[in-house]
């Protein structure tokens, strides 16, 4: 048995829409994690991807509390996290810390680096040691100790990027959650933030909870990795299970779309389109989310929301009624028609439909 | 004869008060008729300013284009700004990387779409309108008929860009310029919007400049690549063969730091040292040789030419990853 650091219970964070001019009247929620279980053993990467929208980033603020979950449990190191108010609170979020993705917009450009990451120390009463420690967290994230004085704009992207891992790592965390560490960084720039993270986590034995879009950075940091489509956790894998063996249709349609840097990988591959666009989370499809723009859906799909369930011995977690059935290639993939999705409202969603090529392999 | 030639492209950006940055220095290529040619690059590597120079698009002022762009053995860069907007749309098509701030957010689709076949076709509104609704059809749009009436804010980012494409396809252009067009988009949607890129070059025989900085669009997309380091071009080759064998240690180190879906991953990324920067110790030596692990003092102390490799491309280094023998 693993020891596990943290844990979420059904956690779910919606926000209210607003309207009416006179009265702040709630005409509706957003869904933006609507019942997320997972658990993260200490010293891992837990990796979380999803499209724009499927509340990834959400989630990660949620567990840290930054925006204020609507319901559900969060355990750290056996710490109910969520019945912390006030100075309690405030003093835990010592042990976990975060990274943001752009580094430009989450540091001061009028603070220096020292004034940075002293912030920090103060607002938890460690500034005794505080020299030492600054210069013992830039020497680990591989800045020189004449960044002190700089400032943000004196960087370049991926030394900001360490200027903001290292904030995180100055009040010696045990968590970070990093959303989209290295999406804002030039690719060769990619190589070194992973690197880093790499690093950091073996030599301070880090809990990682990394958010991402890319598909292929996730998979090469993480231990396991969850896919969230719409509010929810699809799939949940170790990753090179999920990779191996995908077993939601949605994880299959994203593996298959990302490109890869080999034509002759390319030119045999056969993709798997999704039609349409990714639903509005104010006004989620009935029963299976995905059920819109799945190949495989069914009837049972619109009446029944599937739950995250195990698959089998491999502890691979799966939410659809149909995993085993799509696995054996009993049931066949069929055409979808992609519905219009509005970005912005939630009604008038346009019936009539264009039917686009089934272009699926065979499971 | 190709389609698009440019030769010896150069861009200095020259603003009171600051040094000239040269963001373009000496970039030639070639596209063919039907071709799909790519060129790559990271933030900063001039791939950009290379197609909007093209274009004809950068402010007159403050810019010092020089150079040629013959299109159909016409210089455009001599031609004056009221005739070259006869070939912008007609002839050469654009898409851009942000589809919401390339469409006007106060016009409906439709007019948007309607007004290049009234410029360049000399269609009725009426005949235009008709013809739009065809195109929308045409980029996988559902409903198009409805969707003549709608406001940019309306449609969802994948639609979007499909709305762009139609109006750079409208006049059946020879060449369409695509500025990064799937990054702002999720993977999924950017997997449809590349085969619809892909389906709509290949039945119209229309050529693709693809700009990317992503190696995996070029992969499946592009017939030759050019890999673009600080302004110049530093490699050229087919494809497979630039995949396969990267010969600049630039290409050979991109290829290698980014994580593969399809390969074991292993511990370590490899990783190139340093960052991109803009004061080169040196005047004329290459300016990948403060990161680069083959440098030799050949790379430091004159320039380094872009030569032809025996395999059709082009190769601008002095000390290349070499080719692996077969035994």
């Amino acid at each position: 048995m693993t020891d596990t650091l943290v844990s979420l219970d059904n956690l779910k964070v919606h926000f209210p829409i607003k309207s009416g001019l006179l009265f702040d009247r709630t005409v509706g929620h957003v869904y933006a994690v609507d019942g997320v279980s997972l658990s993260i053993a200490r010293g891992q990467t837990y990796g979380l991807v999803g499209e724009s929208g499927c509340g990834k980033s959400t989630l990660g603020r949620g567990l840290l509390r930054l925006v204020e979950p609507t319901a559900g449990g969060i355990t750290f190191d056996g710490t109910d996290v969520r019945a912390l108010s006030g100075e309690r609170l405030r003093q835990f979020r010592r042990r976990m810390q975060m990274v943001f993705q752009d580094p430009m917009s989450s540091l001061d450009p009028r603070q220096s680096v020292e004034s940075l990451l002293v912030e920090g120390l103060k607002a938890h009463g460690l500034q005794a040691d505080a020299s030492a420690r600054l210069r013992s967290t830039l020497d680990s994230v591989g800045l020189p100790v004449s960044a002190l004085n700089k400032y943000p704009h004196e960087f370049s992207g991926g030394q900001r990027q360490r200027i903001g891992i290292a904030r995180a790592l100055v009040l010696g965390p045990e968590l970070i959650v990093a959303d989209e560490p290295v999406s804002a960084l030039d690719v060769s720039i990619q190589a070194q933030v992973v690197n880093l993270l790499d690093d950091l986590q073996e030599s301070l034995g880090l809990t990682y909870l990394v958010i991402a879009h890319d598909l292929a950075v996730i998979r090469h940091i993480s231990d396991t990795i969850g896919v969230m489509y719409l509010g929810a956790l699809v799939e949940e894998a170790g990753a090179d299970q999920l990779y191996d063996r995908p077993l939601h249709p949605y994880t299959r349609a994203l593996l298959s779309a990302v490109p890869i840097p080999d034509p002759q990988v390319e030119d045999q591959r056969e993709r798997m389109l999704l039609a349409g666009d990714l639903p509005s989370p104010a006004n989620p499809p009935s029963g299976c989310r995905f059920r819109t723009r799945c190949p495989w859906s069914q009837e049972r799909c619109a009446s029944s929301r599937p739950e995250l369930r195990v698959f089998d011995a491999s502890g691979q977690r799966v939410a659809c009624h149909y995993a085993e059935q799509i696995l054996s290639g009993e049931l066949r993939p069929h055409e979808v028609h992609a519905e219009l999705v509005r970005p912005d409202s939630d009604s008038d969603v346009a019936g009539e439909l264009i039917p686009t090529q089934p272009d699926l392999p065979t499971p | 004869m190709p389609l698009l030639d440019v030769r010896d492209l150069s861009v200095v950006f020259n603003r009171r008060g600051t040094k000239p940055v040269t963001a373009v220095d000496g970039v030639s290529f070639t596209v063919e008729p039907g071709q799909t040619v790519g060129l790559v690059g990271e933030s900063g590597c001039g791939k950009s300013v290379t197609s909007l120079a093209i274009m004809g698009l950068l402010p007159r002022r403050g810019n010092k284009v020089t150079g040629e762009v013959r299109f159909d053995d016409t210089d455009l860069l001599k031609l004056r700004p009221q005739d070259l907007r006869d070939w912008r749309g007609r002839d050469i098509g654009m898409i851009f990387q942000d589809p919401l701030s390339s469409l006007n957010p106060v016009l409906p689709l439709g007019i948007q779409v309607a007004e290049v076949l009234e410029r360049h076709q000399g269609r009725t509104r009426q005949a235009a309108l008709r013809e739009a609704r065809g195109l929308l059809d045409a980029v996988g749009i559902p409903d198009p008929q409805r969707r003549l009436k709608d406001y940019p804010h309306q449609l969802s980012g994948g639609m979007r860009q499909r709305a762009l494409i139609a109006i750079a396809l409208a006049c059946k252009p020879r060449l369409l310029i695509a500025d990064e067009p799937t990054t702002a988009l999720d993977v999924t949607i950017q997997a449809q919007i590349l085969t619809l890129l892909k389906e709509l070059v290949d039945d119209s025989g229309t050529a693709l400049v693809m700009i990317t900085h992503d190696l995996g669009v070029v992969a499946g997309l592009c017939d030759t690549v050019n890999v673009l380091y600080a302004g110049k071009v530093v490699e050229r080759a087919y494809r497979h063969h630039l995949f396969a064998e990267p010969r600049h240690p630039y290409t050979d180190g991109l290829l290698q730091s980014v994580p593969r879906l399809d390969v074991d991953r292993g511990r370590r990324l490899h990783q190139i040292r340093g960052s991109v920067s803009d004061n080169i110790p040196w005047p004329e030596g290459c300016a990948f040789a403060p990161r680069c692990d083959r440098v030799i003092d050949d790379c430091i102390g004159s320039v380094v030419p872009l030569e032809p490799t025996f395999r059709g491309g082009a190769l601008r280094c002095a000390n290349p990853v070499p080719l692996e023998v077969p035994a």
